[in-house]
């Protein structure tokens, strides 16, 4: 293929992806995020940050994450072969820390001193709090009262880590007024402060770039699969909030056009009803929180507030280059319900002995719909990108049982 | 010459630009108090047009937004609420403030027309950077729409190019970093820039951002054509009921007016 023809050669220098993506931000933002531009093309350029990069990812991340054949699962379905890529098992239990380190290095590089963060589920408000730690820099994660009563282990390890956490109390508490917080606080401390955005969204370079730390998922996969199966997979599953795993997953397979990707949104009660979080299957193109992409709202332009029972899912909005894989229809988004997740979450733990996070619950849920009617040598891989500990006391309140 | 324009040219002081959320805390107290602010001392009017998440905006502002909501304000009612303002006074300029995407969702095309026959003036859009505004602008100039551009404290000077490109009307010039109705700005750092913007611009500049006061709107209304006071009226919307807020808002704008 062609560079030309390349799905992978986006965004464009504005940050389009399409139509989507670009730099929807206040005035007093614009100067500090052509810096950090700037500062991504540079530091991209450069071996000595790879480098940097690569070392901490092996030695501190745990990098490569295996890959694993689920076999009980496989036999479970008796279909499509299964295969995680276990990136629950990285340090800090997901693939947030990828982002984590890649950014901290930049921040480092443009003499920042303190680090902010928005957090949902919480996973990126540790990954964050953790980098912090390692290089001895502030940080405030800003985290929605919701959030902060539905994953208070995450909460605890965050103040352990040495980060504020500052309880947000405005909108639908939680993730998007999380980051509308972060915003508030970046716009006010301009100077010092780098906003270590936690999925590939927000205004250009940020959307790139986290897809560009995230792709070591897709590429150790690459490596890793055609050693195992001598072939590419067939398909592969992620879930989506922002979509930043899913984005790593896909982005170094985006011109394999035999491998087949599927994005799975959160649905909430049903995406039929008000209370979801899949904003493409049930929102439209807007701008928010720097960007053009699709997002949920009303006809007035007025943002709906999400619902997930995954917290790192309740996000009215998705990261713009999935909105333009979207129209393109290079990959297909479904949905799965909180039901079908909290089932899912159930099933994957018994089978395999491995507790999910619940965002990719709703990715294991969606394989177990697809995967039995899909032939033997059909080569599925699922992100496992994140561990369940973190979600025992939702689930167990869903159950009914006391803890 | 527009009402922008004539405003300036007419004025013996720096003017006052007053903010108001339109349908805070519902449409017919909104539109009482919209009526009551030219005479009271406001030479132009910034109305805010309500969004569910105004990253630029602190917690007064952000409130009011939310009682508009919740009222049941959106873009039609907005322009509606300036049109019948015009019916009773065609002079004062009134310019929208607010977030990208509720005019999106209305369509930018049909935004420009309608809220130009409704007899809005100009708009400043927050998250809507040159970089972005092409679309808008285009629409805004065919309809005699003044598109706002704003200058912050981080604007240097080859930023300044940028966002005077296609720049007219006025420059808001937000004093702080950071949202409004925070902290006070430092005139110290202040002056000198506002010096240098003049020596490349012809525009009025108008600054806002942290202007409480009458004390604090004399104070910039030295280095600056206008001040702009939003959140301490805003808050005195908050702090009235509906009988009264009309009342207590005209009164605070006529001791900030003859303060300046």
């Amino acid at each position: 293929m062609t560079k030309a023809n390349s799905l992978k050669n986006q965004p464009d220098e504005r940050g389009h992806f399409g139509p989507y993506g670009g730099r929807y931000v206040a005035e007093t933002l614009m100067p500090l995020i052509l810096q950090v531009e700037q500062a991504w093309n540079k530091a991209k350029a450069d071996p000595a940050f790879w480098d940097e990069f690569e070392e901490l990812a092996r030695d501190y991340i745990g990098r490569p994450s295996p890959l694993y054949f689920a076999k009980s699962t496989t036999e479970h379905c008796g279909g499509a072969k299964i295969y995680f890529k276990r990136d629950e098992l990285n340090h800090t239990g997901a693939h947030k820390i990828n982002h984590c380190i890649g950014q901290v290095l930049l921040a480092r590089r443009m003499g920042k001193t303190r680090i902010i963060a928005e957090t949902g589920a919480g996973q990126h408000g540790v990954a964050t709090a953790t980098v912090c730690a390692l290089f001895d820099i502030p940080c405030v994660v800003f985290m929605g009262a919701k959030d902060i009563e539905r994953q208070k282990p995450n909460v605890f390890r965050m103040k352990l880590l040495g980060a504020e956490v500052k309880a947000v109390e405005s909108g639908s508490n939680s993730l998007k007024d999380a980051m509308n917080e972060a915003m508030r606080d970046w716009v006010t401390n301009v100077h010092d402060t780098y906003y270590l955005i936690g999925t590939v969204a927000g205004p250009h370079p940020f959307p790139a770039m986290v897809r560009d730390f995230q792709s070591v998922i897709g590429k150790e996969l690459r490596a890793q699969i055609t050693e195992r199966e001598g072939r590419l997979p067939d398909t592969l599953v992620a879930c989506i909030g922002g979509g930043s795993n899913a984005m790593g997953l896909f982005h170094p397979f985006l011109d394999d056009t035999g491998v087949n990707l599927i994005g799975v949104e959160a649905g909430g009660h049903g995406v039929d009803t008000d209370e979801h979080a899949a904003s493409l299957t049930g929102g439209k193109p807007g701008v928010l929180h720097g960007m053009q992409s699709y997002f949920l709202q009303n006809e007035d332009g007025q943002i709906d507030e999400a619902h997930s029972i995954s917290a790192g899912l309740d996000y009215p909005g998705i990261g713009p280059e999935h909105a333009w894989l979207f129209d393109e229809k290079r990959v297909d988004y479904v949905s799965v319900t909180d039901d079908e997740a909290l089932e899912a979450f159930q099933l994957c733990t018994k089978l395999e002995g491995i507790i999910p996070a619940l965002e990719p619950a709703h990715a294991f849920a969606h394989v177990m719909k697809i995967a039995p009617d899909l032939p033997k040598d059909h080569i599925l891989v699922m992100n496992m990108c994140g561990r369940g500990d973190k979600d025992i006391f939702t689930v167990a309140e869903k159950l009914g049982v006391k803890i | 010459m527009n009402r922008i324009e004539k405003t300036f040219a007419a004025l013996k002081r720096p003017a006052l630009v007053s903010f108001i959320t339109a349908g805070d805390p519902d449409r017919e107290t909104s539109q009482a108090v919209l009526d009551a602010l030219p005479e009271a001392g406001a030479d132009i009017i910034e109305l805010g047009m309500p969004f569910s998440d105004p990253m630029a905006d602190g917690p007064v502002i952000q409130a009011a937004s939310g009682r508009a909501l919740q009222a049941g304000a959106d873009m039609k009612q907005t322009l509606s609420m300036v049109q019948q303002f015009r019916e009773k006074n065609d002079d004062t300029p009134i310019v929208l403030m607010g977030y990208f995407n509720p005019v999106l969702a209305y369509g930018v095309q049909q935004f420009a027309k309608d809220a130009s026959a409704a007899g809005v003036d100009g708009m400043i859009i927050v998250d809507l950077p040159p970089e972005e505004d092409e679309e808008l602008q285009t629409a805004a100039k065919a309809n005699g729409l003044d598109i706002i551009r704003l200058i912050t404290p981080t604007t240097d000077e080859s930023r300044l190019k940028t966002l005077l490109n296609g720049a007219s009307g006025f420059l808001y010039y937000v004093s702080i970093t950071g949202v409004t109705g925070t902290a006070s700005a430092n005139m110290d750092k202040l002056k000198p820039h506002i010096v240098e913007i003049k020596k490349h611009t012809k525009l009025p500049i108008v600054i806002g951002f942290g202007i409480k006061t009458p004390d604090d709107a004399a104070a910039m209304g030295q280095i600056g054509d206008a001040v702009v006071v939003g959140s301490s009226i805003v808050q005195t919307i908050e702090n009235n009921d509906k009988n009264t807020a009309a009342g207590a808002v005209s009164e605070q704008v006529k001791a900030l007016s003859e303060a300046l």
